[in-house]
């Protein structure tokens, strides 16, 4: 036995594996990427005996061999490829027994494969209460391969599983033959295609015929070669293809009738059936389903604020304590505001990002997310997207990112491409900051109809206005992006259960850590950069600049002239020529060379704006409530006209660039791991600059 | 005779799946378990009446209705 086997995770999707992964690995597992692919990869350890420690690999869901997905698609890539690092020395099959037969399917194309197996029957309980009994001996009889009962959710029968697994591994047995032999009917062509490339197994065979343009680890002297077979022997795949499926199923009822006893009542509704007549209904569905978005943005934005107000004065405290401590000095400084500034400007979106991954793997675990896609598809559809695309579009609220990587699910490589490119339109949570001040800038605090603020109205119109654009842009998206794949959607409707708490506790934390990870390293990384901008020049400008504020203002002293020594030192900072630079550019959107060097700074990252604002208007540091930038920002006056410079239509227009501006480089860099590409991130970059700055330019030329 | 096919199914009505009219399409259903010879039934619909929701070998299925109607039924 080797000293650290893999032992591969498969089955349907809610057929329990991922209940069974948790059980075997429990907080040790880690998540990374199979190579090549941005695929998650999910493995960790599982004891299997005194000396070894097998490695646990739990592969997406997949309901056969075809894939029909990107996530799918790794399945077969591994499990036809012997060479392959995750390649299992044993694939647990794990199958929901109450819907055994079309769980079968997989189970047997796995075996066919000539991968070691042990099947793990899971959900007895589910089928005992269907009124479906399977046994398990019959079932390993006639399969020829060990059959352990488990119940993944409570971790029964774990032990019977290890040692099937431990005996599979030091011995592996094989049924004597395939289920499903495709040399009984193409007998020549399989022949051909082992000869040629050394296979032992027909049906792998088989599956190079009809795979191989999907197979990385072909090269093209290889497909070309097997098109020259199919040639060879007129093969016909779609036909084969059908004609194995039905033969498999054929053969599976026989199995069944053989080993599992259905007294299923006929007729008899199940509750979840009856459940689905009021979710999937025209009034109620959609009733239900706008609630709970509501309650949703709810969570985010009311019931974080206060964690998030925490990890604000956290992060406040800590930066004033450093400053007081330390000696004073530019490394100090970069510490303080360079450093922390930016890990306090992440910090504080973990209470939303929590909140909502909380609310969604709630929503996931119940079942109720496919009823979703069901009652939006139709709507979906018109514009392009399709009713998968609504996770990533909720997602996005709180951040693009992990919103982009929610797309792998959809199988259109069209829908999901539109998909990935509105998506950063949703107003996520980095924007939140920028609106909360400029619209408590310009717009009163007044009561309308009784019970509703105007400024969370305002607020609301701008996540509005972000939909509508995602929806628009779509629509535009589908007629350009012609496409000959066909858009499908058929998808199971999983049976409503109870929601495991450790997997969402898991996928919670999972979100957020690879959120600070990931989103992270780049926000910080800018933070530094635009630190070393704000605070050199060229030559000795800075110095100049400062002593000049001194010369002029020989009556300032303390905070004030500290003030005044940074605004100018800022103006003669690369920034600040950077800002003088672009003037011309922003003008017509009623912008100036200050606000310039914000939109700069906040262009890998738009949560740095408000951060850059402060810096800019010399406002103390600590003073992160935003009440003292508002009322700095109401006393600033336009140089040209003398009157206030953040006019409402000056507000409106920059709100409305931050709407749709793509300023996240984190947003681009997943579009460019998910696309393969660099060309979508481009144009996802392109289009919505251009939409940013005509819409900015329309909002501030028809208020001003 | 018209055929008819799983997209004219009304709400609880029965039927037995007897071919299909798209092979790309029929190799996905085959797959889900929709056979020849297995018995649907229409559960419910989606608002608008699309996408629809079916009882296929024992489970619930959810496809839109273009998808449905390249399944065709015994009448």
């Amino acid at each position: 036995m080797k000293t650290s086997p893999v032992i591969a995770l498969v089955g349907n999707p809610n057929a329990g594996k991922s209940s069974l992964f948790n059980q075997l690995t429990g907080l040790r597992q880690k998540t990374g990427n199979f190579p090549g692919v941005t695929v998650d990869k999910k493995s960790g350890p599982w004891s299997i005996d005194a000396h070894t420690e097998a490695i646990v690999v739990d592969l997406p869901g997949v309901y056969s061999i075809y894939p029909k997905s990107l996530d799918e698609q790794i399945v077969t890539d591994i499990l036809a490829n012997p060479e392959h690092p995750d390649y299992p020395d044993v694939a647990v099959v794990v199958v929901d027994a109450s819907n055994l037969r079309r769980n079968l399917l997989l189970f047997t194309q796995v075996a066919d494969l000539g991968v070691p197996v042990v099947l793990a029957l899971n959900m007895l309980d589910v089928a005992q209460k269907q009124h479906q009994e399977v046994n398990a001996v019959r079932l390993a009889m006639r399969l020829g391969v060990p059959v352990v009962r488990i119940n993944a959710r409570s971790g029964e029968g774990l032990e019977p599983l290890k040692k099937a697994v431990v005996t599979q591994l030091n011995a592996p047995a094989l049924p004597r033959q395939l289920f499903f032999d495709p040399a009984e009917q193409v007998g020549e062509l399989i022949a051909d295609t082992k000869g040629s490339y050394q296979l032992e197994n027909n049906y792998l065979a088989l599956q190079y015929v009809i795979q191989h343009d999907g197979f990385s680890f072909l090269d093209q002297q290889q497909r070309r070669g097997l098109d020259r077979i199919i040639d060879r022997y007129q093969f016909r795949e779609p036909e084969f293809q059908a004609s194995e499926t039905i033969t498999r199923y054929q053969r599976i009822a026989d199995v069944m009738a053989d080993a599992v006893v259905d007294r299923r009542p006929i007729d008899q509704p199940t509750w979840s059936q009856r459940l689905d007549r009021i979710l999937l209904h025209p009034v109620w569905g959609y009733a239900i389903f706008g609630f709970i978005m509501l309650l949703i943005f709810q969570a985010i934005f009311a019931w974080a604020q206060p964690f998030m107000d925490a990890i604000d004065s956290g992060v406040a405290w800590l930066n004033g304590t450093l400053k007081e401590q330390l000696p004073e000095g530019p490394l100090t400084d970069l510490l303080t505001d360079g450093v922390l500034a930016g890990i306090g400007g992440i910090l504080v979106f973990i209470p939303q990002i929590a909140f909502l991954f909380f609310l969604i793997a709630l929503l996931e675990e119940s079942g109720y997310m496919s009823r979703v896609m069901v009652i939006m598809d139709r709507i979906m559809r018109k514009f392009g997207l399709n009713g998968r695309s609504v996770v990533p579009l909720i997602s996005g609220v709180a951040c693009a990112v992990p919103a982009i990587m929610a797309t792998r699910s959809i199988g259109t490589r069209r829908d999901r491409l539109i998909t990935i490119l509105v998506t950063p339109l949703m107003s996520c949570s980095a924007r939140l900051p920028i609106y909360t001040i400029l619209i408590a800038l310009v717009v009163p605090k007044q009561q309308v109809l009784g019970f509703f603020n105007l400024q969370g109205l305002a607020l609301m119109g701008l996540y509005l206005l972000g939909l509508v654009s995602a929806l628009l842009s779509a629509y535009v998206l589908k007629l350009v992006l012609r496409s000959k794949e066909r858009s499908f959607f058929i998808m199971e409707l999983p049976t409503f259960k109870l929601p495991r708490w450790n997997h969402v506790g898991l996928t919670v934390w999972e979100s957020v850590r690879s959120f600070v990870w990931e989103a992270g390293r780049v926000i910080l990384a800018i933070s530094i950069v635009l630190w070393v901008l704000a605070s050199y020049g060229p030559g000795d400008a800075i110095e100049q600049a400062e002593n000049r504020v001194r010369q002029q203002n020989p009556g300032l002293s303390g905070e004030s002239l500290d003030n005044q020594i940074a605004s100018q030192r800022l103006e003669a900072s690369y920034a600040g020529h950077f800002g003088h630079f672009i003037e011309p550019a922003i003008k017509p959107l009623g912008y100036d060379w200050k606000i310039g060097i914000a939109l700069l700074s906040s262009f890998a990252a738009r949560e740095v704006f408000v951060g850059t604002m402060s810096t800019i208007y010399s406002i103390g540091s600590g003073d992160d409530d935003g009440t003292t930038i508002r009322e700095r920002l109401l006393t600033e006056r336009n140089p040209d006209t003398g009157g206030p410079m953040y006019t409402p239509a000056l507000s409106f227009s920059l709100l409305v660039f931050y709407v749709f501006a793509m300023m996240c480089m984190s947003t681009l860099a997943a579009t460019q791991r998910e696309t393969r590409s660099w060309k979508w991130p481009a144009v996802q970059l392109v289009y919505m600059s251009i939409l940013a700055y005509v819409a900015a330019f329309l909002t501030y030329q028809a208020l001003s | 005779m018209s055929k008819r096919s799983v997209a004219d199914l009304k709400i609880g009505e029965r039927a037995i799946i007897r071919s299909f009219n798209d092979q790309l399409m029929s190799l996905k259903l085959l797959e889900m378990g929709c056979l020849p010879g297995a018995e649907v039934c229409l559960h419910c619909k989606a608002p608008l009446g699309d996408p629809i929701c079916l009882n296929v070998s024992g489970y619930c299925l959810s496809m839109r209705r273009s998808e449905a109607a390249t399944i065709l039924i015994d009448n």
